[in-house]
């Protein structure tokens, strides 16, 4: 794996497709995200220019996979267990939606610190899930 | 803002509006049908002919081709087309670009038009060609897009203190209204905590806060200043818009309480030249109770934050301080899907007198806000009746 992957326009290729990439990174058990070289945003979802300054020179980083609840909600299918859908603030600056476990019967509270795993499945790449950090 | 954006304020009216059949229309009868039907209904509101029709407006999640789909159905060859896809706000961004392009002499008689048997056809949300393009939010299974507006009213009721009791104040207002509109789908009485008690659909919202799974249609007719002065019925002439998306995905909403109506509002008001403080009467897009409450926060009808406090005691409700959502909105009277065109049709009904029970002491000044996608696309616009030129 490369872990210095230019997404530029003239390169991209199934192989370096920035969906292939993140999907590398989550096979290895990396939360993975982009950063601009030109103006340092962070980007999530993965693409091939910075939506804040229009920089096609993208980096990949890892992840530190820890970040804070910003709005959560519960759905509760007839007949099927109740799962909470979130948006997660990553340390690193970008947000994404999410799953989050809290390991006991509490529920999922904004401002929760979370931590990152990956639910795996034969049909899908991994998929990056959240459990409420213990103490929290 | 540019001078010639300015100088659209008042060049053109809308002279012709009509609903559809609408509720639940049964089987056999399509989109397209509804389609016909309001457009007859609002060329004859108008005064005009189908020919006198030149420029066609539209979208649509039932057909991947909405403009030439609909003027085939009609009959219609359009000088000019215009088939901007914002979700449920369209039509309300439909308005001001119909206005720039009568202007700009592109066209001269614009309709604009919806249809939608959503309900009949099973009562999900019909979306087009989304499954080609992958989702970063769908593995985790959130019900869209309840559970977009879900997240948002969690995020302000963490923030600001709102409660579910304020957001379940905003149906029932809408129900309250609707049981003074004829044609609206629920009628029965529903309190707050009737609203509270239902089945949640995504936390904190409950089935009642979520607007109505209906059929339905509308069309408007827009037209020069001019020629709107010649036709039988007193003008609703467009006095200001403005359109702003800020992000499609909900989890790519920079701040999950303040929306994009911010900016279009901002420049509607611009335009129009007047401020939240005039403004007779509202129709805002309630696809769930959270977007009042924002919208009339972003609108600057209260300050971020208040917006729970502001609907509560039944001050959007018949007889409140500000008239909301007059027909009983997406939430009581229909939502086919995309509202957009209703809400439009309704403020000009009051702007002219025609709303029956329902009807405003003041109503010189309407401001109408379209919503589309996940709180992502805002259109405001602000129609005024002769006395506001």
């Amino acid at each position: 794996m490369t872990d210095n992957v230019h997404t530029d326009v003239e390169s991209l290729s199934p192989e370096t497709a920035p969906g292939t990439v993140f999907d590398r990174y989550a096979a290895e058990g990396v939360l993975a995200y982009q950063s601009c070289a030109s103006c340092r945003q962070a980007v999530f979802p993965p693409r091939v220019l910075c939506p804040s300054c229009g920089s096609d020179d993208l980096d990949w980083l890892p992840s530190g996979g820890r970040g804070t609840v910003y709005s959560a909600t519960v759905i509760a299918p007839r007949g099927k267990e109740p799962y909470t859908v979130a948006l997660i603030d990553l340390d690193e600056g970008f947000r994404m939606m999410s799953t989050v476990t809290t390991g006991d019967d509490r529920p999922v509270a904004i401002d929760d610190s979370v931590t990152v795993s990956f639910r795996s499945s034969e049909a899908e790449p991994p998929l990056p899930v959240f459990a409420v950090e213990a103490g929290r | 803002m540019s001078a010639a954006e300015r100088s659209l304020r008042g060049r053109a009216a809308i002279v012709g509006v009509a609903e559809s059949s609408l509720g639940e229309v049964g089987p056999g009868i399509s989109s397209l049908d509804l389609i016909g039907q309001a457009t007859v209904r609002a060329l004859a509101d108008a005064g005009l002919s189908k020919s006198d029709v030149d420029g066609l407006f539209t979208h649509s999640a039932f057909f991947a081709q909405p403009v030439i789909t609909t003027a085939e159905y009609l009959g219609i060859r359009p000088r000019f087309a215009d088939g901007t896809a914002t979700g449920g706000s369209s039509f309300v961004g439909h308005l001001w670009h119909a206005a720039a392009a009568i202007e700009a002499g592109l066209c001269e008689v614009a309709l604009i038009v919806y249809g939608s048997t959503q309900r009949s056809h099973g009562g999900g949300l019909v979306a087009s060609g989304a499954a080609l393009t992958r989702s970063w939010e769908a593995p985790y299974g959130p019900r869209m897009p309840a559970s977009s507006y879900a997240l948002a009213a969690a995020r302000h009721m963490h923030e600001f203190g709102t409660t579910r009791e304020q957001l379940a104040e905003v149906a029932v207002a809408a129900r309250q209204w609707a049981k003074l509109n004829p044609v609206a789908f629920v009628q029965d009485d529903l309190t707050v905590d009737d609203v509270l008690s239902s089945r949640m659909v995504s936390s904190p919202l409950t089935v009642r806060d979520c607007c109505l799974v209906t059929d339905g249609g509308g069309a408007v007719i827009v037209t020069s200043a001019e020629r709107a002065r010649d036709l039988p019925k007193p003008p609703a002439y467009i006095l200001g818009a403005g359109e702003a998306t800020w992000h499609m995905n909900i989890s790519q909403m920079p701040d999950l309480t303040t929306t994009a109506a911010q900016e279009s509002g901002r420049r509607a008001y611009d335009i129009a030249g007047v401020g939240p403080e005039d403004i007779d009467l509202v129709e805002l897009y309630d696809a769930f109770t959270i977007n009042p409450i924002l919208f009339l926060e972003d609108l600057g009808f209260c300050a971020k934050g208040e917006g729970g406090a502001f609907v509560s005691d039944g001050a959007i409700a018949p007889g409140g301080s500000l008239p909301v959502n007059t027909n009983g909105g997406g939430l009581s009277y229909c939502h086919p899907g995309m509202y957009g065109i209703l809400l439009v049709i309704e403020a000009v009904r009051q702007l002219r007198g025609e709303a029956g029970a329902r009807q405003v002491d003041r109503h010189s000044l309407a401001l109408a806000h379209g919503n589309g996608g996940t709180l992502s696309s805002q259109v405001t616009a602000i129609l005024g009746d002769e006395s506001t030129l």
